[in-house]
C-alpha cells in the first residue's frame, strides 16, 4: 500500500493538531523539516476533531484545518467528525 | 488562533448541497448548449454533473472565514517584516536572484490562473466544478497580489524586480513559463482543468512551493515564506479539485480515458520543463541549500505521483512516458539550466556566478554520478577565466524549441555529452525542438505551435528593439537595444553577481545594521 501525507505549518495551532494525528495514528510518521511538518501514513490517514478539542480544550471545526495546511496526497472525505485520506491501490 | 465555533445547524453534506445544487438551476429559454458552448467540443462526454463532489465540502461562506483569516496572518508578517529590515537577514545577497526569477516568472502565472479559473468556472455545466472554479479562481488572484506586496520590499532595494510585467510578456527565458499557461489558457476547460488542476497543482505543485518555501524559511526569508505557505494552504484544495476532475472524467464515460490520458502524457511534460528552472533555483541559487532537485523528485514525485498512478490504474490510466527520460534527467537537468543561464548572464535580469568550493563539494555528494564527471571542470573552468578577468558571456543567440521554448541546452537520455536536436517538417517549414516529447506535442496539434512567439525568432526579425530603433545605422549593438526593449538596465539587473550593486549594497547595509559605524 502506498503513502498518504498530510503537510501543516509547524505553529502553535498545529502543534495539537499533529499530537492528535499521531495519537489516532501509530503507524503515522512524522517528519519535520524547516517551517513544516510532513505526516507519512501508509494506506490512510484520519484526523479525528473529538481528539485535537480533547487536547485544545475548546470546540474546533475541521474546515480550520485549511488555515495551516501545505499540502496532502490521496483520496479525501470528510464529515463533521473525521478527515481521512487514502489511496485504494 | 481562537476561532468561535458555533453550533452547527446543518451538517457538512447538508450545507455543501444546499449552496451547490441548490443554487443552481436550469435555464428554460436558452438552450444548455448555447449557454455552455465549449462543453462539448473537445469530446468529453459527462452524462451527469450532479455526481461531482467536492470532497472538502467546501461552501463559501466557510471559504470567506478562512481566507480572510489566512489574509490577517500574512499581512501581519509581510509588515513585521518590512518593519524589521527583514531583506537584511536573507543568508546572502545571492538569494535575492530566486526572489527576482520568482516575481517575473511565477507570480503572473498566478495572475493567469486567476483569469483561466474564472473562465473554466463560467463554462463548466456542473454547479460543483463551478463553485470549485470560483474559489479557485479567487486564491490565484490573491496569491499574485499576496507575493507582489512580500516581494514589493525587495523592490525598495534591490535591482532587477522594477518592471515585472512588462518583462514577463518578452524577456527570452520568460517567455518559457508564459507560453506554458498560454498554452493552457487556451484550450478547452477540460483540458485547461487537466494541465493545471491535475498535472500542475496535483502532481507538480509540491516541487515549486514545498521545497522552495521550506528554502526560503532555511534562507532567512520570512516574506517569501509566509506568501508561499499561505498560497499553498488554498493549493490542498486545488490538488483536490484536480483530483476530482480526472476521477469524474473517467467514471462519467470509458470514451473519455484515451483524451484524458493524452493530455495527462502532455502536461506531465510541459509541466516538468517549466520546472527546470525550479530545479536550478534549489541547486544553485539557494545559498543555504534544503534539498537537491533530485531529491525533491524522488519524494513528491516518485514516491507521491507513483502512488497517485497505481491509485489510477484502476480507470486504465498509465504513468506518463516521458517520466522514464525525466528520471533520467533528474540528475543532470538543474547543472544544465545553470549552465545556461551563466552564458546568458548578460542578458538576463538577475545575477549568476560561479558556485564555491563548498557548494560544489554538496554537489558532488547530491549528485555523484554526475557533477564531478560532466559540470564540475565546466564550472571550475568559467571560475577561474573569471578570477584572470575573462568572465565568459555568450554573445550569440541560442536556438529554441518550438514547444517548450526552452533553448536547446537538454541532453540526449542516454548521453549526457550530446545535445538533444530533434525536427520535423510541416507545411513550408522546419521546426526544432528539445526532445522526443515537445515534438510529439507538435505532431499532434502543429496548427497550434507554429503559432509560438518565440524570443529569438522575434530578436531577429527585428521586433523585439524600443520603437524607432534603426538595426542598419553604424555601430547599432543588438544586445543593448533589446535590454532596453525589456526594460533591463544593463551593469545593474544582469551580469555576474560578483561586484554587482546588489553585492555592495547587501553588504553595506548589513554592515550599517550590525555595527553602530
Amino acid at each position: 500500500m502506498s503513502n498518504v501525507f498530510l503537510a501543516l505549518q509547524a505553529n502553535e495551532d498545529t502543534r495539537a493538531i499533529i499530537e492528535a494525528i499521531t495519537e489516532d495514528n501509530p503507524h503515522a510518521v512524522v517528519h519535520p523539516s524547516p517551517a513544516m511538518v510532513k505526516i507519512d501514513a501508509e494506506g490512510s490517514l484520519t484526523v479525528r476533531r473529538e481528539t485535537i478539542e480533547a487536547l485544545i480544550g475548546r470546540s474546533f471545526d475541521l474546515q480550520e484545518l485549511h488555515i495551516n495546511l501545505i499540502s496532502l496526497s490521496g483520496h479525501i472525505d470528510e464529515t463533521d467528525d473525521e478527515l481521512t485520506l487514502h489511496w485504494n491501490a | 488562533m481562537d476561532m468561535n465555533v458555533p453550533k452547527k445547524k446543518l451538517s457538512l453534506k447538508e450545507k455543501y448541497s444546499h449552496m451547490t445544487r441548490g443554487l443552481d438551476w436550469e435555464p428554460s429559454y436558452q438552450s444548455k448548449d448555447d449557454v455552455y458552448p465549449y462543453a462539448k467540443y473537445e469530446g468529453i462526454k459527462i452524462h451527469d454533473w450532479d455526481k461531482w463532489e467536492d470532497p472538502f465540502r467546501l461552501t463559501m461562506d466557510a471559504y470567506w472565514k478562512y481566507q480572510a483569516e489566512k489574509e490577517r496572518k500574512l499581512y501581519a508578517i509581510i509588515d513585521a517584516y518590512a518593519q524589521n529590515n527583514g531583506h537584511l537577514s536573507v543568508t546572502d545577497a545571492r538569494y535575492i536572484n530566486t526572489v527576482k526569477l520568482f516575481l517575473t516568472g511565477v507570480s503572473p502565472l498566478e495572475y493567469m490562473a486567476h483569469r483561466g479559473f474564472a473562465h473554466v468556472g463560467r463554462q463548466l455545466p456542473g454547479a460543483g466544478p463551478r463553485v470549485a472554479c470560483l474559489m479557485q479562481s479567487i486564491d490565484e488572484i490573491r496569491h499574485a497580489q499576496t507575493q507582489v506586496h512580500s516581494l514589493s520590499n525587495y523592490n525598495k532595494y534591490y535591482n532587477g524586480l522594477h518592471d515585472f510585467r512588462h518583462m514577463h510578456d518578452r524577456v527570452w527565458y520568460l517567455s518559457v513559463p508564459k507560453s506554458f499557461f498560454d498554452d493552457a489558457i487556451t484550450a478547452g476547460p477540460f483540458e485547461f482543468m487537466v494541465a493545471i488542476g491535475f498535472s500542475f497543482e496535483y502532481v507538480l505543485t509540491n516541487l515549486l512551493f514545498v521545497p522552495f518555501v521550506s528554502g526560503a524559511a532555511y534562507n532567512g526569508d520570512m516574506s517569501a515564506m509566509t506568501f508561499g505557505f499561505s498560497a499553498q494552504s488554498d493549493e490542498a484544495r486545488h490538488m483536490t479539485l484536480g483530483l476530482e476532475v480526472i476521477k469524474f472524467m473517467l467514471e462519467q464515460d470509458p470514451d473519455n480515458l484515451p483524451i484524458v490520458q493524452r493530455w495527462i502524457d502532455k502536461w506531465a511534460w510541459r509541466g516538468t520543463r517549466v520546472l527546470t528552472l525550479v530545479a536550478m533555483m534549489m541547486d544553485y541559487m539557494l545559498p543555504k541549500r534544503i534539498m537537491s532537485w533530485k531529491e525533491a523528485w524522488e519524494v513528491y514525485f516518485e514516491e507521491n505521483g507513483g502512488a497517485l498512478f497505481k491509485d489510477l490504474a484502476r480507470y486504465g490510466i498509465t504513468m506518463p512516458k516521458c517520466i522514464e527520460d525525466i528520471t533520467k534527467e533528474k540528475e543532470h537537468l538543474s547543472h544544465q539550466a545553470w549552465a545556461t543561464f551563466y552564458n546568458y548572464g548578460a542578458a538576463a535580469a538577475f545575477h549568476t556566478w560561479t558556485p564555491d568550493e563548498d557548494e560544489m563539494n554538496w554537489l558532488s555528494e547530491k549528485y555523484p554520478d554526475s557533477f564531478d564527471k560532466y559540470y564540475r571542470p565546466r564550472l571550475e573552468y568559467w571560475r577561474d577565466e573569471a578570477a584572470k578577468g575573462n568572465r565568459f558571456y555568450n554573445k550569440t543567440l541560442p536556438m529554441l524549441c518550438q514547444v517548450c521554448q526552452i533553448p536547446m541546452l537538454f541532453t540526449e537520455p542516454d548521453d549526457p555529452t550530446k545535445i538533444c536536436y530533434r525536427e520535423t517538417q510541416y507545411k513550408d517549414d522546419k521546426y526544432h525542438f528539445c526532445s522526443d516529447h515537445c515534438k510529439a506535442i507538435f505532431e499532434h496539434e502543429p496548427e497550434k505551435y507554429i503559432q509560438s512567439w518565440l524570443p529569438v525568432h522575434q530578436i531577429y526579425q527585428g521586433n523585439c528593439f524600443p520603437e524607432g530603433t534603426d538595426p542598419t545605422a553604424e555601430g547599432f549593438d543588438p544586445l543593448a537595444a533589446v535590454l532596453a526593449y525589456y526594460h533591463m538596465n544593463f551593469g545593474r539587473d544582469n551580469l555576474d553577481f560578483e561586484g554587482s550593486e546588489d553585492q555592495k549594497n547587501f553588504d553595506a547595509w548589513r554592515g550599517v545594521a550590525t555595527s553602530n559605524d
